[in-house]
């Protein structure tokens, strides 16, 4: 019980790297990048592979950024310079991806690397743990490291110009900023950081698969959701780039419950399908319930309830704003 | 410092929805030029201001700013000339973002943007919670509050800063305040003044009131059918009422009240 407990937090971890890189494209830019089912496999199927070639295990993994990276520019110039809707742009990536790894795999659907040593294999070597928490230890480092770096860009200068892109595009274009140039940056960021999830994801199984990355972008949209709903009160730019990872754990071992419980792992891409669904319906929802409510006694005490208190907070000072500057804002 | 030189721009040429938005415009500005536009609607007063922006390309002429020609410049290479502020309250500003936040990305209008700088220090914090402390609306105390949460009235202040905080050579306002209650829309036309006058800002200003059009500003100028068919400035400004606006209103064939049953 312990051990797939663990094992679920491992793969949480390997699994959160790429759900950062959807927060980047789907929370930050706010654009629906599905190029990730393809380009997970594409940085896996490049590890494996330049593995066998002999390739040292850490230039390996920078291989499959790059080649995540490579995906993510294609999806970003069909997008930014062709103009195809973002969503468009990335399903003919990803459709395209995989005959690509196919041939990177050299025509076989999947390549074994249980021979070779890796990173995880260097970590058990060195602090006697096993494959499954070697693994985990890896996930939690990059991770760590990954949430440092994105924390840290997205507070400067640029990086602000990337979330005022996703934000207020025609806005920041006036300032003077290429929001295309920023689009494509972002793909390419966010499918390096899916390349490299897919690489760590080949280290743990041993294997890479050619459907390795089936059904990812619904896997990460529902880790994105699981971590909102434990987070949602924090408003903190780093506090929200930890909740997509912790989503992504919580997802797994809800994963890891559910295979116990005698369904098929398969059995996952409708559950996380259905939870992204509930959680994106979830607003209209509320909505509806407080139409119903208009007038209720305990109104008042449901609106106090579904807000954040600051936002509460906010609207009171708003008000007393209003009076003491005798601006005669409306609300 | 501005210069249009035959300007031309017809929307969706060949089909039955062609549309000529500007025909043959010539204007130029002097430097401290507060200008105001007025004209019925659809007099290609916004095409004019997007014309000179990027936000649209026009079909033929030149436009120059401070003797350079910027008519093949991008909109956002634009931008180190120009701060802009439109009628919507939500167009101006990133809403999910603070208010000192938003401010930050406008202090750097036209300028690299460092992967290395953070974006806000104690020396800009300092000049922002100056700046909007001027503004009189008590948001200097709100620095950290998101813009989602402020009124429309409370965004254009923001807005109007925004276009200022770096001194931009051309102001362009186009109907800024038409969202506004009156009262509030009189303070943020207040502003406007303020801070033009204070930093000596060229200004374009879109409005319909004709009051507005008279009171502010050192030039005027009257658009139908996307040409400039009125331009006084100085003395003759100051002499002119609304009776005498509405008069050349009339006279044109597009007149606002024929505008408004042509839809
Ligand atoms: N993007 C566009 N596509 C097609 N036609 C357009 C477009 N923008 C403006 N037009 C047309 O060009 C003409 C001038 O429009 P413009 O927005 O410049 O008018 P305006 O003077 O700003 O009017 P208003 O006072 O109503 O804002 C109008 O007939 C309008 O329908
Ligand atoms: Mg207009």
């Amino acid at each position: 019980m312990i051990g797939s407990l663990l094992g679920a937090i491992g793969q949480g971890f390997i699994w959160g790297v790429m759900v950062l890189g959807i927060f980047i494209t789907y929370k930050i830019l706010n654009v629906s990048d599905l190029t990730v089912d393809g380009s997970f496999a594409t940085g896996g199927a490049v590890f494996a592979v330049s593995l066998l070639a002999n390739i040292d295990t850490s230039i390996c993994l920078l291989l499959a950024m790059i080649a995540g990276g490579l995906c993510g520019l294609i999806t970003g110039l069909l997008h930014t310079k062709c103009k195809i809707p973002a969503i468009l742009a990335g399903i003919l990536t990803q459709l395209g991806l995989y005959s690509i790894n196919l041939r990177i795999l050299g025509d076989k659907a999947n390549v074994s690397i249980s021979q070779l040593s890796t990173n995880i294999t260097f970590i058990s070597k060195i602090t006697n743990l096993t494959h499954t928490r070697s693994g985990m230890v890896l996930g939690i480092v990059v991770s760590i490291i990954c949430v440092l770096i994105l924390y840290f860009l997205l507070g400067t200068e640029f990086g602000a110009s990337i979330r005022a892109t996703g934000n207020n595009e025609t806005m920041i274009r006036a300032l003077g900023v290429n929001t295309d140039n920023i689009k494509l940056f972002g793909i390419i960021l966010s499918n390096m950081l899916i390349g490299l999830s897919g690489a760590m994801l080949v280290q743990m199984n041993k294997y890479a698969d050619v459907g390795m990355g089936k059904g990812a972008i619904v896997y990460g949209l529902a880790s994105i959701v699981i971590g909102e709903v434990f987070f949602r009160r924090f408003q903190n730019f780093g506090i929200k780039l930890i909740s997509s990872i912790f989503g992504c754990i919580v997802f797994f071992i809800i994963r890891a419950i559910v295979i116990r419980l005698g369904l098929k792992a398969n059995d996952m891409q409708l559950i996380s399908a259905v939870i992204v669904v509930i959680a994106l319906a979830m607003p209209i929802f509320k909505e509806n319930m407080a139409m119903r409510n208009i007038g209720k006694k305990n109104n008042w005490n449901n609106y106090r309830k579904n807000k954040d208190v600051d936002e509460i907070v906010e609207d009171k000072m708003t008000r007393i704003n209003v009076t003491e500057s005798g601006g005669g804002e409306y609300a | 410092m501005l210069k249009l030189k035959n300007i031309y721009k017809t929307f969706n040429a060949g089909t039955i929805n062609e549309k000529v938005a500007l025909y043959d415009v010539n204007l130029t500005l002097n430097d401290g030029d507060f200008v105001t536009v007025i004209g019925g609607n659809g007099a290609g007063k916004s095409t004019l201001q997007n014309v000179i922006s990027g936000a649209i390309n026009p079909d033929y002429g030149t436009i120059e700013i401070n003797n350079i020609n910027i008519t093949k410049l991008p909109e956002y290479k634009r931008a180190k000339f120009i701060g802009r502020v439109f009628q919507d309250p939500m167009l101006g500003t990133a809403s999910d973002m603070w208010i000192e936040e938003n401010l930050a990305l406008a202090y750097k209008r036209g300028e690299k943007r460092s992967p290395l700088k953070w974006m806000i220090d104690s020396e800009k914090e300092k000049i922002f919670e100056e700046s909007l402390s001027k503004l009189g609306l008590s948001l200097e105390n709100r620095m950290k509050s998101k813009v989602r949460l402020l009124s429309g009235g409370q965004r254009q202040a923001i807005t109007l800063l925004m276009a200022t905080i770096k001194k931009p050579d051309l102001l362009m306002l186009d109907e800024h305040t038409a969202a506004l209650d009156p009262k509030t829309a009189n303070l943020v036309l207040t502003l406007t003044k303020e801070i033009i006058e204070e930093h000596n800002i060229t200004t374009l200003m879109i409005t319909h009131n004709m009051r507005d059009a008279l009171t502010y500003g050192n030039r005027l100028i009257m658009m139908d059918q996307g040409k400039i068919i009125f331009d006084v400035s100085g003395d003759a400004k100051k002499k002119l009422t609304v009776e005498d606006l509405l008069k050349k209103f009339n006279q044109t064939k597009d007149a606002p009240s024929d505008a408004m049953i042509l839809g």
